[in-house]
């Protein structure tokens, strides 16, 4: 016989969901709908004198250069994190894996940074990569490179991905890991014996039955990298040197929060939002295929 | 918990506090919301602790609101939602922003005059009170905390270049003749150094040559001033910047006050930036070091004029009670008290705002025991300001700053030179004010 409830009562499942979709709404329809508002206002950061005024802080966005350059940092800086971010910790996680004795220190261990908090984890990494007072600054110039993050936008690059990265690290690593250990043992056994080494194996079958957590982190490290980092890049570069790590969302809060210029800053909003929202569908309409459930 | 809800939070507590404190009485609370921290946070407490206990119908609670861009946009967030402070300190490059919101704010003149309380604008030093005022001559925030860009230079390391320690570079070729001989006697890898680049070395840099930074008496009178920084004074300076950074002379140091902490570590010879850095440099330099005006170039006819003002001011918000302004000018008459002003400057190294608190502290000998403290507000007063050189109002001038120090780090990065540099600072900088000048009806 088949189970099944049945909601009797007309309004108990909308009393259930009720809660949920009053949170959806107080806490991203509302604002999202109060941002797409504002973007198409000129006003005062008082609210003194508002005005209507269409599209026009779009106009102004995309008519300015460094506008335009904020998307190609933003585009770089996710690239780098969520790429470094998953093959660093694929790595440590395979590794992790095949861990016989002590294993549960190493993933302790592992997991910790994801404990510290982004605009800590900054001025760690801030620390140690000062020109004059950091220890890895110090090897750096060591081995003869020159080194100077305030000045340098590839040196700051360098800084605040490294800080991202290390950051998401252990939060992909437990993915990763729970998702090795879900890989039936017989299937790479099977392999092994007839006569697949330990590449191979990775590549033809564990890779691949491991893509729907590849997928999932993807998108979850990229959203990381849009929406997240601003406290990195707040606390290590301020988005400097010149531009060279203002990213879209450090931009959104500097002209907003910090200069008060609501209209371009809500309008800013709005085209992140339909940034990751383009992102995300592109994400499961085209890489999705490809995952292997 | 969002913001909101813990202002709520916060306000219930205050609330209960305070019912529990004032018992029967009915005290009227006076909001005042800071960004003063560690000493300066104990000083500002202390003139409310002083304040209240000197009478019973007010009580001033100051409020720690973050640093000053964030409790401007905390305030600002507050009147929106129809609880704003009665007071709020707001930063100088804020200043033209707090004038643009007609609506927001009580005219401190008109909050002492309609409460009866004595206040003259003439008390105070021209430049401070020049840059608080509006062009029709009415004085809209009560000054607080001012501080200017002075010079500071480490006397033992000039001793051991081989350079007199008890006379310090005066023009911006001797400060460079002193850097090369740090640099090549190996005193120090870092000869000079810099806080605060665009409020130094456009700024003040403008106004201590008398040139102007921008059209209309540098925008106090009109929003329709346009940037003049790319004059060939200001292209010659930067291009010295740059050519001195490349052979290491010049150090930079950041875009806020980083470069402090390279000057009293012992890592940089000579600093410009902030007189209320003083403080600091005292509590941790482990050396001699001395105080000077800021360098100039000799062959600019008029230099050196007098430099101009950062730091911030007290405003007032508006739609409060009318007893509440009664109690807020109370408070600004006792906040201006020149003996007070006089130990504010003592204890914080902020500018003596009135002349009569600097000779109070003069004539106390102060000067004498703590050599150095002084020069700031001799800068001050150097010359009577010019139109050139007694402040500065742009809107948005939080971001524009942060376009010329843009423009700046990727001329020494290499990326372009002085006069691009500054070409794109005008550049950039005008549409900013265009984009203002559209949002504020004058």
């Amino acid at each position: 016989m088949e189970k099944r409830v049945v909601f009797r009562s007309r309004w108990l499942p909308y009393l259930l969901v009720a809660p949920q979709l009053a949170i959806t709404i107080v806490f991203f329809f509302l604002p999202a709908g109060q941002a797409i508002w504002q973007s198409l206002l000129q006003e005062d950061p008082f609210g003194t004198s508002t005005e209507f005024i269409g599209l026009e802080n779009f106009a102004t966005l995309f008519a300015d250069e460094h506008y335009l350059a904020s998307f190609r940092v933003t585009a770089i800086f996710s690239v780098l994190v969520a790429g470094f971010g998953l093959a660093i910790s694929l790595v440590l996680a395979v590794f992790a894996d095949r861990v016989v004795r002590g294993a549960g220190v190493y993933k302790t261990l592992l997991i910790w940074p994801y404990a510290v908090a982004h605009a800590v984890a900054a001025v760690l990494w801030l620390f140690l990569f000062n020109p004059t007072l950091g220890v890895v600054a110090h090897w750096i110039k060591g081995l003869g490179i020159g080194w100077d993050p305030l000045l340098d936008g590839n040196d700051a690059m360098v800084l605040v991905v490294v800080a991202a990265v290390w950051n998401q690290i252990s939060y992909n690593f437990l993915f990763f890991l729970a998702g090795l250990q879900s890989i039936p043992k017989s299937l790479i056994e099977a392999a092994a014996i007839d006569g697949a080494g330990p590449g191979r194996r990775f590549w033809t079958i564990v890779f691949p039955l491991l893509s729907p957590t590849t997928f999932f982190l993807l998108v979850v490290n990229i959203v990381f990298a849009f929406f997240n980092t601003f406290a990195i890049i707040d606390a290590a570069t301020g988005g400097g040197p010149g531009q060279a790590t203002e990213i879209l969302v450090y931009k959104v809060y500097k002209d907003g929060f910090k200069a008060l210029d609501l209209g371009s800053s809500a309008a800013q909003s709005v085209v992140l939002m339909a940034i990751v929202i383009g992102l995300t569908v592109l994400q499961f309409k085209w890489i999705e295929r490809k995952v292997q459930y | 918990m969002n913001r909101h809800s813990i202002r709520v939070v916060r306000l219930a507590v205050a609330g209960a506090l305070f019912a529990f404190a004032a018992g029967a009485q009915a005290q009227v609370e006076i909001q005042w919301w800071h960004s003063m921290t560690g000493a300066l946070n104990d000083r500002v407490n202390d003139f409310a602790k002083g304040f209240n206990e000197s009478q019973k119908d007010y009580k001033v609670v100051p409020v720690y609101k973050g640093a000053y861009p964030e409790s401007m946009a905390a305030a600002i967030a507050a009147f929106r939602a129809g609880n704003a402070p009665h007071i709020l300190q707001v930063f100088e490059v804020g200043t033209a922003t707090m004038m643009g919101a007609k609506g927001a704010i009580v005219p401190v003149q008109q909050v002492m005059t309609g409460a009866g309380e004595k206040f003259d604008p003439k008390a105070y030093i021209p430049s401070v009170a020049g840059y608080y005022t509006t062009s029709k001559g009415q004085m809209l925030s009560f000054p607080f905390n001012s501080s200017t860009a002075v010079f500071y230079y480490n006397k033992d390391m000039f001793e051991k270049a081989g350079i007199d320690p008890n006379r310090a570079p005066a023009t911006w070729p001797e400060v460079m003749a002193a850097a090369a001989r740090i640099k090549t006697s190996g005193t120090s890898q870092c000869a000079y150094t810099t806080g605060w680049p665009s409020w130094v070395h456009v700024e003040n840099f403008s106004a201590w040559h008398n040139v102007p930074i921008a059209t209309r008496e540098n925008g106090m009178a009109g929003l329709d001033t346009v940037f003049q920084i790319n004059s060939p004074l200001h292209v010659r300076h930067w291009n010295n910047l740059k050519e001195w950074a490349g052979k290491g002379y010049f150090t930079y140091g950041g875009r806020t006050n980083q470069a402090e902490a390279k000057f009293y570590s012992g890592e940089c010879a000579m600093l410009t930036s902030s007189s209320a850095a003083q403080a600091n440099i005292n509590r941790n330099a482990k050396f001699k070091y001395g105080v000077a005006f800021m360098p100039y170039y000799a062959d600019v006819a008029g230099a050196p004029q007098n430099s101009i003002i950062g730091g911030a001011s007290l405003w007032v918000m508006s739609g409060k009670k009318p007893n509440e302004y009664k109690g807020v000018a109370k408070f600004f008459t006792y906040l201006a008290n020149p003996a007070r002003q006089a130990q504010w400057h003592q204890t914080t190294g902020y500018l003596p705002i009135t002349p009569v608190a600097y000779d109070l502290t003069k004539n106390a000998g102060f000067y004498e025991k703590n050599p150095g403290t002084d020069v700031s507000v001799r800068q001050m007063l150097n010359k009577p300001p010019t139109a050139n050189s007694k402040g500065l109002r742009f809107g948005s001038f939080v971001q524009i700053r942060d376009m010329f120090q843009e423009e700046f780090e990727n001329m020494l990065a290499g990326k372009q030179d002085a006069k691009t540099a500054l070409d794109n600072s005008v550049k950039r900088g005008n549409e900013m004010l265009r984009r203002f000048q559209k949002t504020t009806k004058e």
